[in-house]
């Protein structure tokens, strides 16, 4: 008999990260329509325009997944600085060092340079200062054991006032003091082709650069030693340093690639998304990348459909207005499916406490029948599919045992 | 403009900067030494801001209703709002042993999200501004001493002065009594505590809710002072997170956290105030803003080494 399930009994299932983001996705859409319905709006109404916005042609499409590039570059930086134990909410400010350099390159290379020397130009030098920037705080936690939230909240201060001195000294529109003057087509992500494809959307190179890095990352955490360090050191920080394994240096770099992601995330958004830089705005991209990543249970594939999740949100609230349910719907959603995967305990013992309930149905029911035909072999034993079938006959027996107790 | 003038106009700046900050900072000492990470001082803050700026524009409406009262109201209504906030913070990190830095982010968004939604609904845009903040005024007889009054008991706001005595009493509170013992013993060995028979769940919620109940009441203070103004655009800059670099750089004493807020309201004033300055005239407004961030980093470089953080926060128990 051994050798069936591998050696394992047969068990209630437990819940899968998929049930319990999805469990997420529900309470926050449930606490949206609460608060829809408080100011006495009607929320499917709301929903409905929320779809519509994001999805009803080829045009909004491709500005939803124009919107989702940026959420996937930052969540990926977000969950990669994960899995190494540490929590980058400084991506806006990464964002705005990668905006601000592809920005200031865009402006100042000439015009006629071809654009397979120009693209790699500009997209390394973003992820060479987002790089940069990361690597402070992972610097910082690594020698001085200053907390990486703390720091990287100041860094993002720190980049909005470098935006702020930098956007008026190198490339302001002199008609709209406060914005930079928008960069010139050709020297943006935006592909020709996408963008006809799309009907004029915002859709960018940056959409296929974002796949190409969700592959990267899957790559480098699952199939590398520099992975598999990261990771170890995420786990247990003790144990990874007595194994031999670098710890400070792990931080500094985990660091340093994940404010590399959130850079690109920056990159995508200032030149291919909305092409100008505005001063004293600091991105909320940055924000809602940890919801991204969190939602996507920091797998990339994960992350790849939980932006697209989020890009709809954000795309499809600017339909709102005519509901007159304000557009920050949308924020509030987004900050509930935090607060609810940042609880999962709870949602994976809801779902726990239910297939442990309806696996010991299913076990009367084994038993029930087993009983009838004189069967003794052990119900752990069995193989799944027995399992299965014993518990779809006993079923009725099981009920008839209940109810003549 | 002598040395001397130049001091008159930063100290008392300084102090309506400090005040704010020091309150977010003692929330975060509560919550902290009860052995509960909380980095959503921002967010409660931000939606202490919020609650009172509705709270105040509404009755500031009413004809005849007098401002003074309006003031005390609202911040009331604040303290109770981010009490209640804190809550679902205490719940996460307490009863579902959740991340209770995931749960602190998600708390900060929460408070963005949610005062904006509610400015919206209620003023149509995402700005409140209150008719009058309080009117500064002189401390009757200290003012009159030299050097000092003209320094610290010149053109004070009456909050400077209730949250200093609640400094003053959480000290006490802290180190001269039972429940402080026992609220300090929680953050360090939980279990210990537990086994003498006092229940941590409890302690632990005190904490968080009075750093809830501390941070709403900073929150009013920024509106009822300096800002005059719940602005969604650019929030509270980061104050909260300022309040926690204090918390740490004051190595979690009250007597700490006094001199750290003090020094980042010294930054902030001269961020803020650089202008008005002839010193600071040539100096660009990015390199002054972003000037308390920096001196924060810097801080906090010589303060984390050795830390005295307590043992078992962010521990659940």
């Amino acid at each position: 008999m051994k050798g069936k399930n591998n050696g394992k009994p047969l068990e209630a299932r437990k819940a899968s990260p998929l049930v319990v983001s999805l469990s997420a996705v529900f309470l926050g859409i449930v606490a949206g329509c609460v608060f829809i319905l408080c100011i006495g709006k009607n929320p499917f109404a709301g929903f409905e325009r929320i779809l519509f916005g994001a999805l009803s042609n080829t045009r909004r499409i491709g500005n939803t997944l124009g919107m989702s590039t940026q959420l996937i570059l930052i969540g990926l930086s977000v969950a990669f600085a994960f899995k190494t134990g540490l929590f980058n909410i400084g991506a806006s400010g990464q964002m705005l060092m990668g905006g601000i350099t592809g920005s200031i390159l865009a402006y100042y290379l000439p015009m006629d340079m071809p654009r397979f020397i120009y693209l790699p130009i500009i997209i390394i030098a973003a992820m060479l200062a987002g790089a940069f920037w990361g690597f402070i705080s992972g610097f910082l936690k690594a020698k001085f054991n200053v907390h990486e939230v703390v720091s990287t909240i100041m860094l993002n201060w720190i980049a909005y006032w470098i935006c702020y001195d930098f956007i008026p000294r190198f490339i302001i529109d002199p008609t709209i003091s406060v914005k930079s003057k928008p960069i010139e087509t050709v020297h943006t992500l935006r592909a020709d082709w996408l963008t006809e494809l799309t009907g004029f959307s915002t859709l960018n190179y940056g959409f296929l650069l974002s796949i190409i890095m969700c592959v990267i990352v899957w790559f480098i955490l699952q199939k590398t030693t520099l992975g598999f360090n990261l990771k170890a050191v995420g786990s247990n920080r003790f144990c990874a340093e007595y194994a031999g394994i670098k710890v400070n240096r792990s931080i500094m770099v985990s660091m340093a690639i994940a404010g590399a992601l959130a850079s690109l995330g920056g990159l995508t958004y200032y030149c291919g998304y909305s092409n100008i830089m505005e001063m004293g705005k600091m991105p909320n991209e940055g924000f809602d990348g940890i919801a991204v990543a969190l939602l996507g249970n920091c797998s990339p594939v994960g992350i790849f459909f939980s932006a697209i999740f989020f890009g709809i949100l954000k795309m499809g609230r600017g339909s709102l207005a005519a509901t007159g349910i304000p557009t920050e719907i949308a924020d509030t959603i987004i900050a509930t499916i935090i607060y609810f995967t940042a609880t999962n305990v709870i949602l994976a013992s809801f779902w726990n406490g239910i297939f442990h309930r309806s696996f010991s149905r299913k076990e009367d029911a084994v038993l029930a029948y087993m009983k009838s035909r004189n069967d003794n072999t052990p119900v752990e034993k069995l193989t799944k599919e027995e399992f299965r079938l014993y518990a779809k006959e006993g079923k009725a027996l099981a009920k008839a045992e209940k109810e003549g107790k | 403009m002598g040395f001397w003038s130049v001091l008159t106009s930063i100290i008392p700046s300084a102090i309506a900067y400090t005040i704010p900050i020091l309150m977010g900072a003692l929330g975060g000492l509560y919550s902290e030494r009860s052995g509960v990470t909380n980095l959503c001082i921002e967010g409660l803050m931000l939606f202490g801001v919020f609650s009172a700026a509705a709270t105040i524009v509404k009755l500031q409406a009413i004809p005849g209703f007098s401002f003074t009262l309006a003031i005390v109201i609202g911040i009331a209504v604040a303290m109770i709002a981010s009490t209640l906030l804190s809550l679902l913070h205490a719940f996460a990190a307490i009863n579902l042993k959740a991340n209770q830095v995931i749960s602190g982010t998600a708390i900060n968004m929460l408070s963005t999200a949610v005062s904006l939604f509610l400015a919206q609904t209620i003023t149509g845009s995402g700005n409140i501004t209150i008719v009058r903040a309080i009117v500064r005024q002189n401390v009757p007889v200290l003012s009159k001493i030299p050097l000092l009054g003209p320094l610290f008991f010149t053109s004070t706001y009456w909050t400077t002065w209730v949250c200093l005595f609640i400094w003053a009493l959480s000290w006490f509170l802290l180190y001269k009594t039972s429940f402080g013992l026992r609220l300090r013993a929680c953050g360090e060995h939980p279990s210990a505590v537990a086994s003498a028979g006092v229940n941590v769940h409890r302690m632990r919620y005190i904490g968080v809710m009075l750093s809830g109940f501390l941070s709403g009441l900073g929150g009013a203070c920024i509106l009822v002072t300096y800002a005059g103004e719940y602005n969604a655009g650019s929030g509270i800059n980061g104050l909260g997170f300022l309040a926690i670099a204090a918390l740490i750089f004051g190595q979690w004493k009250p007597l700490g956290i006094l001199g750290s807020t003090f020094f980042f309201g010294l930054c902030m004033t001269i961020a803020n105030m650089g202008k008005v300055f002839p010193v600071f005239q040539n100096i660009p407004t990015g390199y002054l803003g972003m000037f308390p961030y920096v001196a924060t980093l810097i801080a906090l470089i010589f303060s984390s080494r050795k830390s005295a953080a307590p043992l078992a926060s962010g521990e659940p128990f």
